[in-house]
């Protein structure tokens, strides 16, 4: 593989897919010291938002430790040359958040939808473009469609006005010929001036491989995480992926060794518990699975006594998509009751 | 028996479901269906039901309201239009009853304030949204018995039961069911998510829905009241059912639900599209049954 010279944009997502495996938690204290970290060593764009995206406080994803408008506001003012991006699920969020983002100063948001739902996006990504923000169409649980019908999902996402379209591997699932097949098809098809990017979870341990084959195959935007941070077993480990890069003179314009830092000395001191590949989250890769499962799938197993990973291979089986935690309690009794563990609900 | 006449403006899944739970009311008679586009397979089907139709939209309609004694219009176009629409009707005397998430007139969720609606002689009132009349009746179950702080209902629906309309203007259906969750539902806060799956075989409505009590739940309660409500429900949904729950976690209470359609013109699996037209068609029923025994009419007023 030889990609010496290509240029290419980091995105970290350590400040909001690492509110996943912290419960939400980090403060604005450690989200204002991580960011300057990374602004330093670098890092052209930090993703901040409640792990689900704007508007994601609820029973149902977890409540965060500050609102989101409280943290972006306290992190964008400090930004030497990193911009600052926000993260908008239809359904989830809506454009009054959009709103209340770019008046807070990011400078990228982006919409995302399941892998075939693009359509929902429409109102956001018009809106998000008309304000002149850096306006990204985000596609989730790319590896369930075929490449041919996620570039239909990604000309819609197009035609709506994102300058930049993302497969995003969000059960960690694929393989590098999954990801090059979809990345080449996008790459051959949209707009020459549509960028293309790439979202990875490092469940199969496929990050750095998997972000390779996207730049390889058109990519130009790669998201990471610092120290391992990401739902799952993390996203695509950041550092290492610059090191990675460095090594073969593809330009990130991050600096190794402070990114390194940042990743040892302030995201592993916040983290509950080291983000790695388990059986959990090895599970999530190998059935696909969405990754921020993980916690309330261990929360069911503490709870109900039936394995994270029986309840994880259920709700693969049954095409749970992304947002769909509250099913998590719910596929845990019905198994239950299915084993005769417990009374028939009333009904 | 004499039964009230309506007028169905809308000619697309929404408007044909209702089409076929009015036609076997025994108190409602639909007469007329009202489109916009002359090849129509609605307004097509609509005739042959027996129904008059037209599809120069509600001016087509109105000069054959006092004619053809049309009391009740149901609106399942679009938020955009619904105002017009409403305003027009509303002029002849005819009441109507919003399918869209326009909300220009009051929540109706029938068993929680249908009967008080009907008093108040409302000439326009909305049902919400599919995720509303869902979970609305669940979280109005447990603000009964005790305070709730914070409702939050999440629906998922299949990907094929959810048509362009509601993706063009998914907002609306998070802002409006939200606002419902809490007026009517009774919580302090309300939050509402909407997913849409789009598996093979599509998928039953699913709803959860969280409520967070203000002191400890009282179970048993709550639980009686749960049953009771879903019962309530069971009346104009038989497809409405207790999955999992109620759980009892610190102060979250949880009932995780599943609504299946009865599957007139619309599949099964899409219940969040039966709930819809089988709460609209309870709701013209008992203002109906008002009109039948005399208690209510309505005089044209000035748009």
């Amino acid at each position: 593989m030889n990609l010496k010279g290509t240029k290419i944009k980091v995105h970290d997502m350590s400040l909001r897919d690492g509110m996943h495996p912290t419960r939400h938690q980090i403060t604005i204290a450690q989200m204002q010291s991580v960011a300057q970290g990374m602004d330093a060593a670098g890092v052209p764009l930090i993703e901040v938002t409640h792990g689900d995206g704007l508007g994601g406080a609820s029973v149902n994803y977890g409540f965060p430790a500050a609102s989101d408008e409280e943290y972006l506001r306290a992190v964008i003012p400090l930004m030497k040359t990193a911009k600052v991006s926000a993260l908008l699920i239809p359904g989830i969020g809506t454009i009054d958040h959009l709103r209340m983002a770019a008046d807070c100063g990011v400078a990228a948001i982006r919409i995302a939808t399941h892998c075939t739902e693009a359509d929902v996006a429409e109102q956001h990504i018009n809106l998000g473009r008309k304000m002149g923000l850096d306006t990204v169409g985000f596609l989730m649980m790319a590896h369930m469609i075929e490449p041919e019908q996620l570039l239909q999902q990604a000309l819609l996402m197009e035609s709506y006005g994102a300058n930049c379209l993302y497969a995003a591997d969000s059960a960690g699932y694929m393989l590098p010929d999954d990801v090059s097949a979809r990345i080449r098809l996008l790459r051959e098809k949209l707009k020459p001036e549509t960028e293309i990017g790439f979202h990875g979870h490092h469940n199969l341990a496929m990050g750095i491989a998997n972000s390779l084959a996207a730049v390889e195959a058109g990519a130009r935007r790669i998201d990471g995480a610092c120290g391992g941070m990401g739902a799952g077993a993390g996203n695509t480990p950041l550092e290492v992926f610059v090191a990675v890069c460095n090594r073969m003179g593809i330009e990130t314009g991050v600096d190794v060794f402070k990114i390194s830092d940042v990743a040892e000395d302030l995201v592993t001191p916040i983290l509950d518990f080291p983000v790695r590949i388990d059986r959990n989250s090895l599970t999530l890769g190998y059935a696909g699975v969405y990754s921020s499962f993980l916690l309330f799938a261990k929360r069911a197993e503490a709870k109900y006594g039936i394995s994270a990973r029986e309840i994880l291979l259920e709700l693969g089986r049954r095409k749970m998509v992304g947002g769909q935690e509250d099913m998590i309690e719910d596929t845990a009794l019905t198994m239950l009751r299915e084993r005769g563990q417990l009374k028939a609900a009333a009904a | 028996m004499k039964k009230i006449k309506c007028a169905i403006i809308g000619p697309g899944n929404i408007g044909t479901d209702l089409l076929y739970k009015l036609r076997r009311s025994t108190l409602l008679e639909p007469v007329w269906m009202v489109g916009v586009d002359p090849t129509s397979e609605g307004l097509a089907r609509a005739r042959e039901f027996g129904l008059k139709t037209t599809d120069k939209g509600v001016d087509g309609l109105l000069p054959f309201v006092a004619a053809d004694g049309v009391q009740i219009a149901f609106d399942a176009t679009s938020a955009y239009a619904h105002k017009e629409n409403s305003d027009k009707l509303n002029a002849l005397g005819v009441m109507m009853i919003d399918l869209t998430p326009a909300a220009i007139g009051p929540y109706c969720v029938p068993p929680i304030n249908l009967k008080a609606h009907a008093g108040k002689r409302e000439m326009n009132v909305n049902m919400v949204t599919c995720g509303g009349q869902a979970t609305i009746p669940m979280v109005y179950a447990v603000s009964r018995v005790q305070r709730v702080k914070h409702a939050e209902i999440v629906a998922t629906v299949a990907s094929k039961s959810v048509g362009p309309g509601t993706r063009k203007n998914i907002d609306e259906f998070t802002r409006t069911t939200s606002g419902a969750v809490a007026k009517i539902g009774g919580a302090d806060v309300g939050k509402a998510i909407i997913v849409i799956n789009p598996a093979e075989p599509p998928m039953i409505m699913r709803d959860t829905i969280h409520c967070l009590t203000l002191d400890a739940p009282k179970q048993k309660e709550i639980e009686a009241s749960v049953r009771d409500m879903i019962a309530e429900v069971q009346k104009y949904v038989p497809g409405y059912r207790l999955n999992n729950g109620p759980v009892f976690d610190g102060m979250r209470v949880t009932t995780f639900m599943e609504v299946e359609g009865l599957g007139d013109f619309l599949p099964k699996y899409a219940g969040n599209l039966d709930i819809m037209t089988a709460s609209a068609t309870r709701t013209a029923e008992m203002f109906a049954e008002e009109m039948l025994a005399g208690r209510l009419s309505f005089e044209p007023v000035a748009a």
